[in-house]
């Protein structure tokens, strides 16, 4: 068989804080789940376009995806699959419960190394904890080179890849070898939609576990048709030190949260006159709010 | 975040219908495709759930990305650049989200690259994009045209040309020429056989050609030399890459700026014949236009969807003496209406789709095996319903797009008549959707047979008859004595023009008129028996319209006098 370009997108299903309501938070001051829809970290998807793009320009190149969460986020895999993605991994399990940015990117780590990957695509950062930290992290644990805040790829050149990188002062341009882990900017193109006719087959792919508590005609259908078979992987099947997993593996602890409440005194009154409003632009410009 | 179909409950509800069922079955012939295509259904609640998926898709898309071009669509419109078209930036976007998304070729056959999504479907997509973009309509809307060809198309033909559109061709009909309206026989593009390069050349000119440069485009010409009317008219469908087709101008229009109007010279240009000769007219294009017809009736009520909410939101955030400008009855009473005219027409839509659907459904399971005798009363049924229900949703959609839109601008006041709103966009396109695809005085003259020869009334007379809620007996009471009303005037009508020829002629709007409103209250009714929540008010909003609306009629016809008709020649 021929030998396959593995690319794996690291995504995760997080809860929508654009979409912030008065219950958004609990009365202990973690982010309320229930209020928030699930959705596809945004950054995540552009990591997914990316991914994409490269599949049609490297010859047997595949696309898949790697999530780690409770059973419902593999909705995120069939979501990639309707985008284009040709499947993915779940990494489910209470070993993982409350997992910080390091016990989380040494079981992506440990799963990579599991399933075998040519180059990782992840998002920049996700917008529940907005850390960075994880693609960079998963890449010291495999050993790999990194480039982040990546904005697309130039050029494929055998085992090298360029990539253009978007920074606070400009963009540049470097050049790495191949296995490497990539984190995408939110100044990547945008991810192409979901397709009719990916949507209408993948909206049967399941999950070992979801397959369960299926009618039997899916199951059927699921298991004549391997593509539609979301790889679920538990703790075990990723051979780990079982001590680095979890809340165990989680140096991380909050302290205390706090409220953002803005004050009035931070209030500035204008009048309607172009002097003052030009006189306010230049002074968000010089602040680097806008502009 | 906006999505077109979750946030639109009316068009949810389609796929609940209980013709539903009868068109899936038509459609997808005991699921056999399933072994072929890994998105074909399995069932029928598979192809529903699959339907309810894909049309999200398409709300999203409408929602987000049409919707966000379409202002810089209306200001940059479509580029004459030598002697083609290019789109506006915002139209291109379009096409291409379309395109990924897979939504083209929607309702054409797997076999050709499409999903087979039943007209329904195809209704309710465009009638989303029209919401978000009227002019972006025409451009994705004439795919329909690839439906003509899969139903008189050649093997051949269909082979070559129906998976271009699933490959994001765009489509044209170019039927209208300088002299050659409303009244099409009048055509005299030439079409002229060569020995020499084998086949059709075509030369003359087209005008008011929507998506002119499309990819591909169906042509109305005169094969027939020395012929003079439609019986010398022959279909043909012309491929661009083959040339020979100049665009001449786009012209520049009141409204639906993205979707340009082309005028055409062709000369010489290479094209195939379609069926068979000198049925052109008489046959594909009386086809073509009725799909046509239908997909106005879509764009139509989409654009009041559009003008209802955007009057709705004003009207609602507007403060003046100080609360909302809504909760002043004037206003209260303008966006209520709206709302009830809506929801008549949007039901109308639907129920006029199925019946198109079902009666070609049948035609092409024709095609395959012989229908059994039930199935032949069927496809008569629903052929003769859809004949006369198509002009009448094109000729009222289109009428209260107009209204819907004139009144969103009142609502807006002065800001309404500034370029800082959408409304004055939505009047603007509105304006075209009661005169192409013919105007609404030529859609009365096709729906006048379905008053007088009682498709209508049977149609009523059926739908009368069907339960009702309890709590709704005094609205039926109502619409009952309205239906009474309009049998007095249709008879009335008839004798007069037995005695003095032309009286039908002189009233035929207002009957064609009485009969719809009728219809679209008894339609409102049904819905407010399954879902009260969503159609009661409406109903209600819907039944005291007609009721003036019908009287007003009936005041003219039953006072009708000889006198009439010599005062209004």
């Amino acid at each position: 068989m021929e030998q396959k370009f593995q690319i794996v997108v690291l995504a995760k299903q997080v809860p929508d804080t654009r979409q912030v309501g008065r219950d958004a938070m609990t009365a202990e001051g973690t982010v309320n789940r229930a209020a928030l829809p699930a959705i596809f970290n945004p950054e995540d998807l552009h990591a997914l376009e990316l991914a994409l793009d490269l599949k049609s320009r490297i010859a047997g190149a595949e696309v898949r995806v790697l999530t780690m969460g409770p059973q419902r986020a593999a909705e995120i895999v069939r979501e990639a699959m309707y985008r284009g993605a040709d499947g993915g991994y779940l990494l489910s399990g209470r070993e993982f419960a409350g997992s910080d940015t390091l016990a989380t990117s040494y079981a992506l780590a440990c799963a990579l190394r599991k399933v075998g990957a040519d180059l990782v695509v992840a998002g920049r950062q996700a917008i529940d904890g907005d850390t960075a930290q994880v693609g960079p992290q998963v890449a010291e644990k495999l050993g790999w080179p990194q480039v982040t805040y990546a904005e697309q790829v130039v050029k494929v050149d055998g085992d090298r890849l360029q990539i253009r990188r978007r920074l606070a002062e400009g963009v540049e341009v470097v050049e790495c070898p191949l296995p490497m882990v990539i984190t995408v900017n939110e100044s990547a193109p945008a991810c192409r939609p979901r397709n009719a006719k990916r949507l209408m087959c993948y909206k049967l792919a399941r999950t070992r576990s979801e397959l369960l508590e299926e009618q039997s005609w899916v199951v059927e259908r699921v298991e004549a048709m391997p593509e539609l078979q979301i790889v679920e992987l538990a703790a075990a099947d990723i051979e780990p030190d079982m001590a680095q997993l979890g809340l165990a593996g989680s140096p991380t602890k909050v302290k205390r949260i706090e409220n953002v409440v803005f004050q009035a005194k931070e209030a500035k009154r204008l009048t309607a006159s172009d002097e003052e409003l030009e006189a306010l632009i230049v002074e968000l410009m010089a602040a680097h709010t806008i502009g | 975040m906006a999505n077109f179909y979750l946030d639109n409950k009316e068009l949810q509800l389609q796929f609940d219908h209980p013709l539903m069922q009868r068109i899936v079955a038509l459609r997808e012939r005991d699921f056999v495709e399933q072994e072929h295509y890994c998105y074909a259904p399995q069932s029928f609640d598979d192809a529903i759930d699959s339907y309810r998926r894909v049309m999200e898709l398409a709300g999203e898309v409408c929602g987000e990305v049409l919707a966000a071009n379409a202002e810089s669509v209306d200001r940059e419109g479509p580029r004459h650049i030598g002697d083609r078209v290019e789109y506006a930036a915002g139209t291109q976007r379009n096409l291409k989200a379309f395109h990924e998304a897979g939504l083209d070729g929607l309702s054409m056959p797997r076999c050709f690259g499409g999903l087979n999504f039943p007209l329904t479907a195809f209704v309710m997509v465009n009638e989303m994009i029209a919401r978000a973009d009227a002019g972006f309509q025409n451009v994705w809307g004439l795919q329909d045209c690839a439906e003509t060809l899969n139903e008189f198309g050649s093997e051949e033909q269909k082979e070559r040309y129906l998976p271009m559109t699933a490959e994001g061709a765009t489509w044209s009909m170019a039927l209208t020429e300088p002299d050659a309206g409303s009244d099409l026989g009048a055509v005299m593009l030439k079409a002229t056989w060569s020995e020499e390069r084998g086949c059709w050349l075509l030369n003359g000119v087209k005008r008011f050609i929507t998506n002119g440069d499309g990819d591909l485009s169906l042509v109305l010409a005169r094969t027939e030399a020395g012929s003079t009317d439609a019986r010398g008219l022959s279909m043909f469908l012309y491929d661009k890459r083959n040339g020979g087709v100049k665009v001449r101008r786009i012209e520049h229009k009141l409204g639906i700026v993205g979707s340009p109007t082309c005028e055409l010279v062709y000369t010489d240009a290479p094209a195939e014949l379609v069926g068979d000769r000198r049925m052109g007219l008489i046959k594909y294009v009386m086809s073509l236009m009725n799909a046509a017809r239908l997909g106005i009736g879509a764009q139509s009520v989409g654009t009041c969807e559009a003008a209802l909410r955007e009057a709705e939101k004003y009207a609602s955030e507007r403060y003046q003496f100080g609360k909302p400008i809504s909760q002043f009855t004037a206003i209260g009473e303008m966006l209520a209406t709206m709302r009830a005219k809506t929801q008549g027409v949007r039901a109308l839509l639907y129920e006029t789709a199925r019946y198109v659907e079902i009666y070609k459904s049948l035609a092409a399971v024709g095609k395959e095996r012989t229908l059994t005798a039930e199935e032949r009363q069927e496809m008569k049924y629903y052929n003769r319903l859809a004949d006369a229900f198509t002009p009448l949703v094109k000729l009222f959609s289109s009428e209260f797009a107009n209204e819907l839109a004139y009144d969103a601008i009142q609502i807006h006041g002065g800001s309404g008549y500034m370029k800082d709103y959408p409304c004055e966009r939505i009047y603007r396109d509105a304006r075209i959707l009661s005169i192409y695809e013919g105007t609404s005085q030529m859609q009365v003259v096709a729906a006048i047979n379905g008053v007088t020869k009682g498709t209508f009334l049977e149609e009523i007379d059926r739908l009368a008859a069907q339960p009702y809620a309890e709590e709704l007996q005094p609205e039926l009471q109502r619409a009952n004595a309205m239906y009474e009303q309009v049998r007095a005037m249709i008879a009335h009508c008839d004798q007069l023009d037995q005695q003095h020829k032309g009286f039908k002629e002189l009233h035929a709007r207002r009957l064609v008129e009485s009969v719809g409103h009728l219809l679209m209250t008894y339609l409102l009714l049904r819905a407010t028996t399954t879902h009260a929540e969503l159609y009661r008010t409406s109903a209600q909003i819907y039944l005291r319209l007609a009721e003036a609306k019908i009287a007003e009629a009936a005041t003219r016809v039953m006072n009708s006098t000889e006198e009439d008709l010599e005062l209004y020649q």
